[in-house]
């Protein structure tokens, strides 16, 4: 069975729970903001979550804040708000959305989001850096940047000597240990050891669930789609990073995706899976769902993506935190999971050719956004190094995660017809059924 | 006697190809597409019956191409232009390994396998820069016609450098060389050249192999031609036919639905 037709209700529950638990969440820093009470702002790559849920300090995703305005189509209100303000069309869609929702008095189609009380950030991202100085401007948050070594890969492609790693993370470690005092600080809280290491532990047991959850997609047809089911489970794991809620959630989302793998359930509604795609960067979130419909029409299926990558916290990385010595290793963590987010945004071609046989994909979908450069350099490298290693087909499609002025459905859908149209030519010609190439579509009376 | 036909639907022009079975054109037109697309698809059509004196009914499958393809409504089935110039290309010169179609309002480097089938595509992505549309541009900005641009650029001795990459601000540079006494044809081969040095970028982008064959409107340019074999440092295929090659690529695909006996499978996206 193709569809997600087969009658359970396990079949759907993730979606369901996972919607549930964000607006949950968005209540929370709704009353936080109504009640005036403390929120750290981290960021979706390296946000330390465990520490700061430590603290018991609500944590704010300005990314999701901002993504979740061009879902809910009213991204171009806050875009244009900021250029109002100065900012160029050509900076980051994220910052400029933000930027207007710190004008705006934390106005959000969720509810409002209260203010920065301490900002948190690594070195994963350069706009992380100058995006905190904007808060720092407007409220005086104190802001503290973790410097991460990025990965010290030797030339002969060997792993860096482990002395080498261990100076990464004890410099990393250093700094947590710095960061303690100010969260001590803002929540009012003495740091609890024994608090971090229940953290640490639903963290694991999360983690542990994302890396079977991504496994199950090897199953034919794939259980879930990479970038839109995909970007749901991404939200609530990094708004419930380190809680037992998110570790249940995931717990249950496994059961699920086993339960569709055996029962040979697939993601795409009402379809049958024709084509298993890996989809590189962020999604076009101001169409996010006919985005979804001009593959899945065809029976493209997002089997991966390297946004279940770099923007899971490290998640699809072997690692797990040793209670034991629970700073050391969240700066372990720390350091791996920065350095994960960075290699699979920069070097990720290597990884594409892995998933490739792993997920028995036939092509790969890059999607470069103009607003954020550090996500869509160099993908034409990328794509040309799979094209030259594996028999697939790639499509390369340019627009913006969050500004619909440079969202061109039209040249858009025409690409994706061009796409699935070379790819069921190549189908047919690898079964030898001749060359005639598919029909692309409807006549235009749309019959 | 069965025919088959391709209607390609382009941003600027409409063009109709009906071929026979041994697949030689046997009738062809091409028109302005105008406001009304739906129009346009039919007049080219029926003026390419007229031109091969075919009786409608004989033309077994229509397939549409180009942007309008969706708006080919007495056709059975659409197919991208991508594939249809990649096919046609394979048609009209075989050995064909790259293809660039040079069309009004995009350019596409597009590289195929024996027989037509697209390996790997590239296109100029939200502007028109690299286009026909920036040469319509500069004839605007010059006050000359398109059919004056290609004669004027081969004059060219000193051609100027057209930095822009916008096909808007293009104009207002042409207007600054103008403003500064350099010659007509010096800008014009500096708008060609700058064209052309996008276009070989495109092709980089999906290699550059064995033939390249160049499709699309602007092949009727001579001056364009000139300098693409120039930045590519070897000839270029291109025939009388060039500007057809969308449409024709459309209907050997059509020529094969009739030959396989198949009814036009519908899948694939909603219209827009």
């Amino acid at each position: 069975m193709d569809t997600q037709t087969l009658e359970s209700p396990l079949v759907g529950r993730g979606a369901r729970d996972g919607g549930r638990l964000f607006r949950e969440w968005f209540d929370r820093l709704n009353a936080t903001a109504a009640s005036g009470d403390k929120a750290a702002y981290v960021f979706v790559m390296g946000s330390l979550s465990e520490l700061i849920t430590t603290f018991d300090i609500p944590t704010v995703f300005p990314e999701i804040n901002a993504l979740q305005t061009a879902v809910r189509r009213v991204s171009d209100d806050y875009i244009n708000l900021a250029e109002d303000h100065g900012f160029s069309p050509d900076v980051c869609g994220y910052v400029k959305a933000d930027y207007a929702l710190q004008l705006k008095g934390g106005e959000h189609p969720m509810g409002t989001i209260p203010k920065p009380s301490i900002a948190v950030l690594t070195n994963a991202c350069n706009t992380y850096l100058k995006w905190a100085e904007i808060w720092e401007r407007m409220y005086d948050t104190p802001t503290y940047t973790i410097d991460i070594p990025g990965t010290r890969g030797l030339p002969d492609g060997k792993p860096e000597p482990p002395e080498d790693f261990e100076r990464d993370w004890r410099y990393v470690e250093n700094q947590i240990r710095e960061l303690i005092p100010a969260l001590e600080e803002v929540s009012g809280k003495a740091f609890d050891i024994d608090r971090l290491r229940e953290v640490l532990a639903a963290t694991n047991d999360m983690g542990r669930s994302w890396r079977r959850l991504l496994e199950l997609n090897q199953s034919t047809p794939a259980v879930f789609d990479a970038m839109t089911d995909g970007t749901i489970f991404l939200g609530v794991a990094n708004a419930l990073r380190g809680t037992q809620e998110g570790a249940d959630y995931f717990r249950d989302l496994v059961e699920e995706m086993e339960y569709k793998a055996a029962n040979g359930i697939g993601s795409i509604l009402n379809g049958e899976e024709k084509y298993r795609l890996a989809f590189v960067g962020v999604p076009c979130y101001p169409i996010f769902k006919r985005f979804y419909h001009l593959f899945a029409d065809w029976g493209g299926a997002f089997v991966t993506s390297t946004y279940t990558w770099f923007a899971s916290g490290g998640f699809y990385l072997d690692f797990e935190y040793d209670l034991e010595r629970p700073i050391e290793s969240l700066a372990e963590g720390l350091l791996l999971g920065v350095r994960g987010a960075m290699d699979a945004m920069l070097f990720h071609d290597k990884m594409l050719i892995d998933a490739i046989d792993r997920f028995d994909l036939d092509g790969v979908v890059y999607h470069p956004v103009k607003s954020c450069r550090t996500v869509s350099t160099g993908l034409a490298d990328s794509r040309r190094m799979v094209l030259e290693n594996r028999d697939v087909l790639c499509l390369f499609l340019e627009s913006d995660m969050m500004d619909k002025r440079v969202v061109s459905e039209a040249q858009m859908k025409n690409r994706i017809d061009a796409f699935f149209e070379g790819l069921d030519s190549r189908k047919r010609r690898l079964a030898g059924v001749g060359d005639v190439a598919a029909g692309s579509g409807r006549n235009a009376s749309g019959e | 006697m069965a025919y088959a036909a391709g209607v390609d639907v382009g941003s600027t022009q409409t063009k109709a190809v009906i071929i026979d079975e041994q697949e030689e054109i046997v009738g062809r037109s091409l028109i302005p597409t105008g406001a009304n697309v739906v129009l346009a698809a039919e007049n080219a059509y029926q003026a390419a019956l007229t031109a091969g004196r075919i009786p409608e009914e004989e033309v077994r499958f229509v397939i549409g191409t180009g942007y309008g393809r969706y708006r080919v409504e007495f056709g059975d089935t659409q197919i991208t232009e991508i594939l249809c110039h990649a096919r046609g290309a394979a048609q009209m010169f075989p050995e064909t390994e790259t293809v660039l179609d040079m069309g009004g309002q995009d350019t596409k480097a597009i590289r195929i396998a024996p027989g037509g089938d697209v390996l790997d595509f590239c296109m100029n992505d939200k502007c028109a820069a690299g286009t026909g549309r920036f040469l319509q541009s500069a004839a605007a900005a010059l006050g000359l016609e398109l059919d004056e641009l290609g004669p004027k650029a081969l004059q060219g001795t000193k051609p100027v450098n057209i930095s822009t990459t916008c096909t808007v601000f293009a104009e207002s540079e042409v207007l600054s060389w103008m403003a500064k006494g350099k010659r007509i044809e010096d800008i014009l081969l500096g708008v060609h050249r700058s064209i052309g040095s996008r276009s070989f970028a495109l092709l980089r982008r999906v290699g550059i192999e064995g033939e390249i064959t160049f499709t699309g409107g602007v092949t009727r340019n001579e001056a364009m031609v000139s300098v693409m074999n120039e930045v590519l440092g070897k000839e270029l295929n291109v025939s009388e036919e060039s500007h057809y090659m969308g449409a024709l690529g459309a209907a050997v695909f059509a020529m094969d639905r009739i030959r396989a006996g198949q009814a036009p499978a519908l899948q694939g996206g909603e219209v827009q």
